[in-house]
């Protein structure tokens, strides 16, 4: 019996549908088997950044109306052996296309079959957000360093709190700016944990390549290299319940001075 | 000729005072009052003369107060100033309670959420921008203060709102509204304050202490030390 966790912010474009694709990346790196649900219908893109679009037949309207069978909607990630699937939102129709208890149904489905299902809920508090809170068992909710998208956070960790049978919400602190931080124009990770006061799970530094990656369809997790890359990683395997220190942001640039004194050994 | 007397009326320097027996039937009652009246009622009286009414152990809905003030008032020169009576109903002592009384929650008060008391309301945690707490008497608050707190929102301009760190979004007293500066600098926060009505009738923040002074009734705790 695996678990179902929701993906959420409030605001829009935070970066939920982007840490979606990469946890489910990662915890199919870690062996899971994970299946990614879209619940932003009308306006899908999940299957963008998974880079699965052109492989969609049916989507999780049909499944719902029972038009097709769940596994045939289910779109394989080619990149792993039988670990990662995708199941896509409806581009035709809206959120009212869906009910809480349709969706509950459906992910207690998946549930049977997969280690995780990971759902990806549309910005807002209405009914997208309620159909993907449905069905899951426990929230992560992304916020940006910026008050409006911390305000938002606020607000959703509060309907969370009010959700029965969910466990508390564990926070991703996503895109953060670490010159801006330094400066005092964006607010730094501790005050955002404090003031939100849930579980910090991750903290993600804004990085280009998350954007490229994106593009080509192609999730960051899979460079092992880069540092979001490697704070998605963490972040996963933190959900699988391992304890991994939150790695600092600092990347420092190598100056003059620094590279001097590590050659003389001051630091 | 009656029995007893079911209407006394008793003059004393603040006015009349109309002690209405409990033991007869209401509309005994109205008959005999009419009666008296119209006995005490001199033509050409132009002082007005302020009435107290006492209904002893009788119950009395809002209609019948309303039938009572009217029969008075029809008398040019008497007004009612209280009807009082010794019993309440249960929903009115409820109501009471309710609003006399302290409400403590904990946890905080997120964005979007409103936490409303009838009385005094004693929060143990934050509340949080855009998060709101109302209460019919006054609010404490053990956390940082950073929504919007409306205290006395039925109407109480003895009411106050006092907070461990003081930086709302926006202070309500009453019908009495107070916005917080755009900016608030992390050393400008130093001890708790409150925030109340001062004699000017403008909501003003100021420290804890002064509440010692200005509202007195704030202290329930009877004895000594």
């Amino acid at each position: 019996m695996g678990e179902a966790i929701v993906i959420t912010s409030g605001k829009g474009g935070v970066g939920k549908t982007t840490t979606t694709a990469n946890l489910g990346t990662a915890l199919a790196l870690q062996e899971k088997k994970v299946c990614l649900v879209d619940t932003d219908i009308g306006l899908r893109n999940l299957d963008v950044v998974m880079g699965l679009e052109n492989r969609i037949i049916y989507d999780l309207v049909d499944v719902v109306e029972e038009r097709c069978k769940t596994h045939q909607a289910l779109v394989k990630d080619k990149r792993f052996n039988d670990l990662l699937y995708l199941l896509p939102a409806a581009q035709t129709t809206d959120k009212s296309a869906v009910t809480p208890e349709q969706m509950k149904k459906l992910v207690d489905e998946l549930k049977q079959d997969y280690d995780y299902i990971l759902i990806d809920c549309p910005a807002g508090i209405e009914q997208g957000y309620k159909n993907a809170v449905a069905g899951a068992d426990r929230a992560i909710v992304v916020t940006t360093p910026e008050k409006s998208s911390v305000r938002d956070a606020d607000r959703v960790i509060g309907l969370l709190e009010k959700e029965e049978g969910m466990a508390p919400p564990k926070l991703v602190v996503n895109r953060i700016r670490n010159h801006m931080v330094k400066e005092g124009d964006m607010l730094d990770v501790d005050e955002v944990a404090a003031h939100l006061s849930i579980e910090l799970i991750g903290i993600v530094a804004d990085d280009d390549e998350v954007i490229k990656s994106s593009h080509n369809g192609e999730p960051v997790a899979h460079n092992p290299n880069n540092r979001a890359s490697i704070a998605y990683r963490n972040i996963a395997r933190r959900i699988l319940g391992e304890s991994v220190p939150l790695q600092p942001l600092e990347q420092e640039k190598d100056t003059f001075f620094t590279k001097l004194k590590r050659f003389i050994g001051m630091s | 000729m009656k029995q007893s007397q079911n209407v006394v009326i008793k003059g004393t320097k603040d006015g009349l005072t109309l002690q209405l027996s409990d033991k007869c039937s209401y509309s005994e009652l109205i008959e005999e009052l009419t009666e008296k009246l119209d006995a005490v009622t001199k033509d050409g009286e132009n002082a007005l003369i302020t009435v107290t009414v006492q209904t002893g152990n009788r119950y009395l809905t809002e209609e019948e107060k309303e039938e009572l003030r009217q029969l008075i008032r029809q008398r040019r020169h008497l007004v009612v100033e209280d009807i009082r009576s010794n019993v309440l109903t249960i929903d009115e002592a409820i109501q009471w309670k309710e609003e006399n009384e302290i409400v403590s929650y904990t946890g905080r008060i997120r964005s979007g959420q409103v936490l409303e008391v009838p009385g005094d309301l004693l929060l143990i945690g934050d509340v949080n921008p855009g998060g709101a707490v109302m209460a019919g008497g006054s609010i404490f608050i053990m956390g940082a203060l950073k929504g919007m707190a409306h205290a006395g929102c039925y109407g109480n301009d003895n009411a106050v709102i006092a907070a461990g760190k003081m930086m709302p979004s926006q202070l309500r007293i009453s019908s009495h509204l107070t916005r917080s500066p755009d900016r608030y600098d992390e050393e400008d926060i130093t001890e708790s304050e409150c925030a109340f009505i001062n004699e000017a009738q403008q909501l003003v923040i100021d420290r804890l202490q002064v509440l010692k002074y200005l509202r007195p009734d704030l202290s329930t705790f009877k004895g000594g030390f």
